[in-house]
């Protein structure tokens, strides 16, 4: 009788030491496997991984860039759909900010208070920050927008059903639906112009050189020395989208 | 010993096995070909994407027949602004420039879009000039050459 | 087809502060309000009946079937809304066949069809099993053939076979109540996964939805089992109200409590989107959110279902008082599906401005669709109810 109640405790022994050893290898090898449930690994190091900077101290706020993409890309030019656009700020002595965007600056702007109340003024350009983590990607039902192997985001339009997940899901308001289309629509760092080695249409025009774009693989590049030089910084890190767009002298008024 | 299944559970896993095959099927003829190659989309997409028509051109391509414009804006302070940032997309001029026309701004406001007096440009950035006040009515181009800004017309 | 643009320009001229230019028009309409309104009655209705069958609360026996057909009916309508508001709704099969596994909205098809199939479909088929069979024996012609095909061929109704429907009736409404949940506390998911968004953003919005979507779901049976007893000309059984009622009472503290805790929690932390929120509520939300959802939907109906539930036996005209804290809070509920939705989308992520949202009357995403969508379960439900009628089922002896 003694015996049985050895060899049950022994057996009970056995059973949580295996279980635990067990649960304790699942977990660990669950937990190496995939830590973030999308970040996109760029898998081929062969082609570049683009990454892109906008200096807003170069930034004159001449619209161009906006104006040559509505150009390039078949946007409408009604004022409702901008794959880019550019935003004034005005700081002034009281403390009040004026964030203005009129057609999304691709008339240019004008001064919005006069020089004396003015405590500082600038111009942020904003476009597709082409996410590492997106989240657009994330939400899409379908499979419709993804992240290329070169790090740029795209839209495949011949799939995409219009559930408008994917505009409410980005924290910087690049997408839109095209009125015409009728699907998704949104800055693709014209990925037909790259693919020709050409520059994306705003950065062609731009008469600053205020937007870059790269290889952020390439140590030699330009924009891996500009990053290197200054000191950059994304708009709404906390949420952790792992934003390429990189900007150069961002003023803390800017969402 | 008989195991002993009850008629509604042999008549519902087939009612199930007949609906799941029936979408599998479906399923295989539904999926587009290139689906899932590089990840959770259509690969031929990336084709499409990279197929879409070019609007410009890229100054070289400028220069290719105006190797003396190209000449007089190295010289001048204009020598970094691409051609296509004045005068609009290229690429059908380029393509068919004896009946195609590139754009050709001529007004005051033009100009000023980057070079009129504005709090939130930087002078290190732009020559900055307040219209207001500066020969009112002109056009810009009258004096200045834009391809050379500061070789002044008489 | 030209596309028109006057209505944007319209809104445009109306818009407050700074909003970034693609945000002008609201991306998720009517539609989408109606949407999880409707998710929620079905899994209201589900988790009540649920009540009678598992946790054995006799006293609701006789909302049972109803609960459940009138679940079945919204179901069947609740995918609708989603796809009429899409603008390539004929590609809605493409979220069925390349579903993408990190995406809420591509996971909730399958979570939908599983609730459909397994859950609701075979729980009242389980249910009605024995009267169909009994019912194609003694009808001819085509209903005949109707009740046999529901049968699924499956004649015998043997004792051991129908205690076997019993069985399996229960297990399923078993793995109902955490598909229940599951079904309405994704759609909570969908929005509140959505970081980009701070007034959908909590981990406690699945909770929010699926508390009122209980409150909405109870007050529908209870609007149902009224009306049909209304038509049918049966006495109204009072304590079925009451026991009706004691839930919804219940049900409600928890609801108003946890949306409560939610809002805060927000006050108090009083985040980076916190200014533009307080506008939101105080300005734009305020008829919708204060009187609509709040004073209506919710402060009404608790007052007078606490005091029921104390003086309930000297109150003659309860079942009036009941029906209309049924509407109050169905009322209620969908003023809070649209506070989250529309409310969402009202203020900028710019966190600096506001848009306005004017909602059309025609078209396939306009007040008129909804309407339909809203109506069309009713008709589903009537039609149910005299294809499978709960008051001519065969007696089981228990």
């Amino acid at each position: 009788m003694g015996n049985e109640k050895v060899v049950s405790s022994r057996r009970k022994f056995l059973k949580t030491a295996v279980t635990l050893a067990g649960a304790t290898i699942g977990y660990s090898w669950l937990k190496s496997s995939q830590v973030l449930l999308h970040a996109a690994e760029p898998k081929d190091e062969s082609l570049p991984w683009y990454g892109i900077v906008i200096d807003i101290q170069k930034c004159i706020g001449c619209g161009n860039c906006a104006k040559a993409c509505k150009n390039e890309n078949d946007v409408p030019k009604e004022p409702f759909f901008f794959r880019t656009w550019i935003e004034q700020y005005t700081v002034k002595n009281d403390g009040s900010v004026d964030i203005v965007s009129p057609n999304g600056g691709i008339d240019g702007f004008e001064q919005r208070a006069p020089a004396e109340d003015i405590f500082k003024s600038f111009f942020v350009p904003k476009m597709c920050n082409h996410c590492s983590k997106s989240p657009c990607t994330q939400v899409c039902p379908v499979g419709a927008t993804y992240e290329s192997p070169e790090g740029v985001v795209l839209i495949d339009e011949k799939y995409c059903i219009g559930c408008r997940y994917c505009v409410q899901a980005c924290p910087y308001g690049c997408r839109f639906i095209h009125p015409v289309k009728k699907v998704a629509n949104k800055c693709t760092l014209c990925y037909h112009r790259l693919k020709k080695g050409l520059a994306p249409a705003c950065m062609e025009v731009c008469p600053t050189g205020a937007r870059m774009y790269g290889n952020l693989r390439d140590k030699n590049s330009e924009i891996v020395k500009f990053l290197k030089e200054h000191t950059t910084q994304v708009l709404r890190p906390h949420l952790n989208t792992g934003s390429k767009l990189y900007y150069n002298a961002l003023s803390s008024e800017v969402r | 010993m008989k195991f002993y299944i009850p008629p509604q559970i042999t008549r519902l896993a087939l009612a199930f096995a007949i609906f799941i095959s029936l979408f599998l099927v479906l399923r295989h003829f539904l999926v587009p070909k290139t689906f899932g190659v590089y990840g959770h989309y259509r690969a031929a997409s990336l084709i499409d994407n990279a197929q879409l028509e070019i609007h410009y051109s890229g100054q070289q391509a400028c220069f290719v027949c105006h190797q003396d414009i190209e000449d007089k804006k190295a010289q001048d302070v204009h020598s970094d602004i691409h051609c296509e940032t004045c005068h609009g997309p290229g690429e059908k001029h380029v393509v068919n420039s004896k009946v195609e026309k590139i754009l050709k701004p001529t007004g005051r406001e033009f100009c000023g879009s980057c070079h009129a007096l504005n709090a939130a440009k930087l002078k290190s950035a732009i020559f900055q000039i307040d219209l207001k006040k500066h020969n009112i009515g002109k056009n810009c181009i009258e004096c200045h050459n834009p391809h050379q800004p500061w070789e002044m017309k008489k | 087809m030209e596309p028109h643009y006057q209505h944007l320009y319209d809104i445009l001229a109306h818009s407050q502060g700074y909003i970034f230019p693609n945000e002008i028009d609201l991306q998720w309409g009517i539609l989408i309000v109606v949407y999880p309104f409707i998710t929620g009655l079905v899994a209201g209705a589900f988790i009540l009946a649920s009540l009678e069958r598992v946790f054995k609360v006799k006293i609701l026996k006789p909302t049972y079937q109803i609960a459940l057909l009138t679940a079945l009916s919204f179901l069947l309508v609740a995918t609708m809304p989603l796809i009429s508001h899409l603008s390539q709704p004929q590609r809605a099969y493409e979220i069925m066949i390349t579903p993408h596994s990190s995406s809420a909205m591509a996971i909730f098809g399958f979570v939908y069809l599983w609730y459909l199939m397994v859950v609701l479909l075979l729980e009242i088929w389980f249910d009605y099993r024995h009267s169909m069979v009994v019912w194609a024996n003694e009808k001819s012609g085509i209903m005949k053939w109707v009740y046999k095909i529901l049968t699924l061929g499956v004649n015998d109704i043997s004792p051991r076979t129908v205690k076997w429907d019993r069985k399996l009736g229960y297990i399923i409404t078993v793995i109902g109540i955490p598909s229940a949940f599951i079904l309405h506390g994704y759609v909570g998911f969908i929005f509140g996964s959505i970081k980009a968004n701070p007034w959908w953003s909590t981990p406690l919005m699945p909770i929010i939805f699926l508390f009122s979507a209980m409150v909405s779901g109870i007050s529908l049976v209870l609007l149902v089992y009224m009306i049909i007893s209304y038509f049918r000309k049966q006495v109204i059984d009072l304590n079925v109200l009451d026991s009706i009622g004691k839930y919804l009472f219940f049900v409600l503290i928890l609801d108003f409590t946890l949306e409560g805790l939610d809002q805060i929690q927000r006050i108090y932390e009083a985040g980076e989107s916190f200014e533009i929120l307080k506008l939101l509520v105080s300005s734009k939300l305020y008829l919708t959110l204060f009187v609509s959802q709040g004073l209506i939907g919710t402060i009404i109906p608790l007052i007078t279902l606490a005091f029921l539930q104390f003086y309930k036996h000297r109150i003659k005209v309860r079942k009036t008082m009941y029906f209309i804290i049924g509407i109050l809070v169905l009322i209620g509920v969908y003023s809070m599906r649209w506070n989250v939705v529309i409310g969402g989308q009202l203020f900028s992520k710019s966190f600096a401005g506001f848009t306005s949202f004017k909602v059309g009357l025609i078209g396939l995403d306009g007040t008129l669709m909804a309407v339909f969508w809203l109506i069309l379960p009713i008709g589903i439900l009537a039609f149910l109810l005299w294809l499978l009628p709960p008051w001519k089922m065969v007696k089981e002896e228990d």
